[in-house]
């Protein structure tokens, strides 16, 4: 049982891990705001996701899971606001087609 | 093994990241690299084991320094680049290094056995009626670094406001509300700060007990205070209000209250009566809370800038 | 006196010495005020983990690390928080006054 819940554990976050490195990828490669956000969420959203869900089992007491799942609503709660509004000023600013020249 | 793989990451990643920084091309990008500096700095104080620690860096070095960063990163002009010549970056590079080298032997040598007090510390811990030890030290056996650190706090809102024009002494901070913000921003703080404020007080409270405290806290809920006004949830004080000023003052006067009190109660000034340990310290933490939170928004939200 | 083993403490202590070098770098040959300012935090940065180290290495009595040079250090951060935010007040006013010459060191 131990084993089980550690290997479930294990995989949650590394599939976690693989996702922020996705997100990363392509916040670092896509070549405009839009797209990069949409790379952030990946990355913010199923990628802490699953960490939280993989250390869920690990967190020893009911409040300390608790705490880690406030934490992720805490955290998709803020990123989706912040998207927003980098979005909104993004599409503001730069035609959708255009893409920003910083790179 | 693995961990010292970990810890070498993560060492490297806040070394280069720190060197991004410094050759960062334009203003912005280095203060984006410093924020980021910041939160690396806050996993490399967790691998330490000081998670109180971690816990400041990440809400005060990280969050609220990142802010004005951000701030004075938007608002001042990029200096023009002019690259020192080769020389002087050469002579520079070379006494830093020296200057590192000098402490990595420090680091490399150390003396046996390494001094601590964390005996000294744990032997009078159970006086103090607290749990957490870093919060023993602030509030009992360093008292005195604590109660002037408040000062300091007061004296740079102080700096900051006196930068302001002259017009606009007692003023509001911050450019005039724009009146019906859209977006997601209100919604998001209306729901948030009610949050953050409970989140910002258990910091506090569980601090007595274990990683926490007022500082960590208080800047929890400084923050709360920035997001409702800047989603316009709230207008900035003018700063020449008299009730803003006595909010800024309780906490310094409370704990310079209580310490004076410990003169002829205790025999020392910041000592406290036996058995009146955990009450005291609290009502002290209670009362810089309140300041210290009021303070640190307030030097975020910078000097006047409309006339009062 | 003997060489320290490689632990974590020992890694990170020199990754706050080599932050020093290069925070001390940056403030020395920085042209703009900002930028000497992000430096000198940076600077600042490797002197705390210093404390941190000194801390751990002194752990004992239960506790992680020793709490005398982790209490400093939190100070240290809210004092370094302080002086960073009226140095940058002073820099944006600096650069109100000036008008084109906004944060520019020496010339």
């Amino acid at each position: 049982m131990n084993a089980l819940v550690g290997l479930f554990s294990t995989v949650a976050i590394a599939a976690g891990i693989v996702f922020f490195v996705a997100g990363t990828t392509g916040l670092l490669r896509f070549p405009d705001a839009l797209t990069r956000l949409h790379a952030l969420t990946k990355a913010d959203n199923l990628g802490l996701g699953l960490i939280v869900l993989g250390l869920l089992p690990l967190s020893g007491s009911l409040g300390a899971a608790l705490k880690l799942v406030v934490i992720w609503a805490l955290v998709q709660f803020a990123g989706a606001t912040v998207a927003q509004m980098i979005g909104a000023l993004a599409a503001g600013e730069h035609p959708p087609s255009g893409g920003r020249r910083r790179r | 093994m693995t961990a010292l793989v970990l810890d070498g990451g993560i060492a490297l990643l806040t070394i280069g990241i720190a060197a991004w920084t410094i050759r960062a091309g334009d203003d912005f990008a280095a203060v984006v690299g410093f924020i980021a500096y910041g939160l690396v700095l806050t996993l490399a104080w967790t691998r330490l084991g000081a998670y109180d620690v971690a816990l400041t860096e990440a809400a005060i070095g990280g969050g609220a320094t990142g802010v004005i960063l951000m701030r004075a990163g938007a608002r001042v002009k990029p200096a023009p680049a002019s690259r020192p010549s080769r020389l002087a970056r050469i002579i520079v590079g070379a006494l830093s290094a020296a200057v590192a080298a000098g402490l990595a032997a420090v680091v490399l040598l150390p003396p046996q056995p390494a001094p601590s007090l964390a005996l000294d510390v744990r032997e009078h811990l159970a006086s103090t009626g607290l749990g957490n030890p870093i919060g023993g030290v602030l509030m009992a056996y360093r008292a005195a670094d604590t109660f002037l650190e408040t000062v300091v706090v007061l004296l740079a809102l102080f700096g900051v406001w006196s930068l302001g024009r002259d017009a606009h002494w007692g003023g509001r901070p911050g450019p005039a509300p724009r009146p019906g913000i859209g977006g997601p921003l209100p919604l998001f703080a209306r729901i948030l700060v009610p949050a953050g404020i409970v989140i910002g007080i258990y910091i506090v409270w569980v601090g007595a007990d274990a990683p926490g405290g007022k500082f960590q806290g208080a800047t929890i809920l400084a923050a709360m205070a920035i997001l409702a006004g800047m989603a316009g949830l709230v207008a900035a004080p003018a700063t020449s209000g008299r009730r803003l000023r006595w909010l800024l003052a309780a906490g310094p006067i409370v704990f310079v209250g209580i310490g004076l009190a410990g003169i002829p109660l205790a025999g020392a000034f910041l000592a406290y009566p036996p058995g009146f340990e955990k009450p005291l310290i609290l009502v002290i933490e209670v009362a810089l809370t309140v300041s210290l939170a009021a303070m640190l928004a307030l030097i975020v939200a910078g000097p006047p800038e409309r006339s009062p | 006196m003997s060489l320290a083993p490689f632990d974590a403490a020992t890694l990170f202590g020199l990754m706050g010495a080599i932050l020093v070098g290069l925070g001390l770098y940056g403030v020395v040959l920085l042209e703009s005020f900002l930028r000497r300012l992000l430096a000198f935090n940076l600077l600042g940065g490797g002197v705390f983990i210093l404390f941190g180290v000194v801390a751990r290495r002194g752990a004992g009595a239960g506790f992680s690390g020793d709490p005398v040079p982790q209490a400093l250090v939190i100070t240290g951060i809210v004092v370094a928080f302080c002086a960073t935010a009226l140095a940058i007040t002073l820099i944006e006013r600096l650069g109100e006054e000036d008008g084109d010459d906004a944060s520019g060191g020496g010339s």
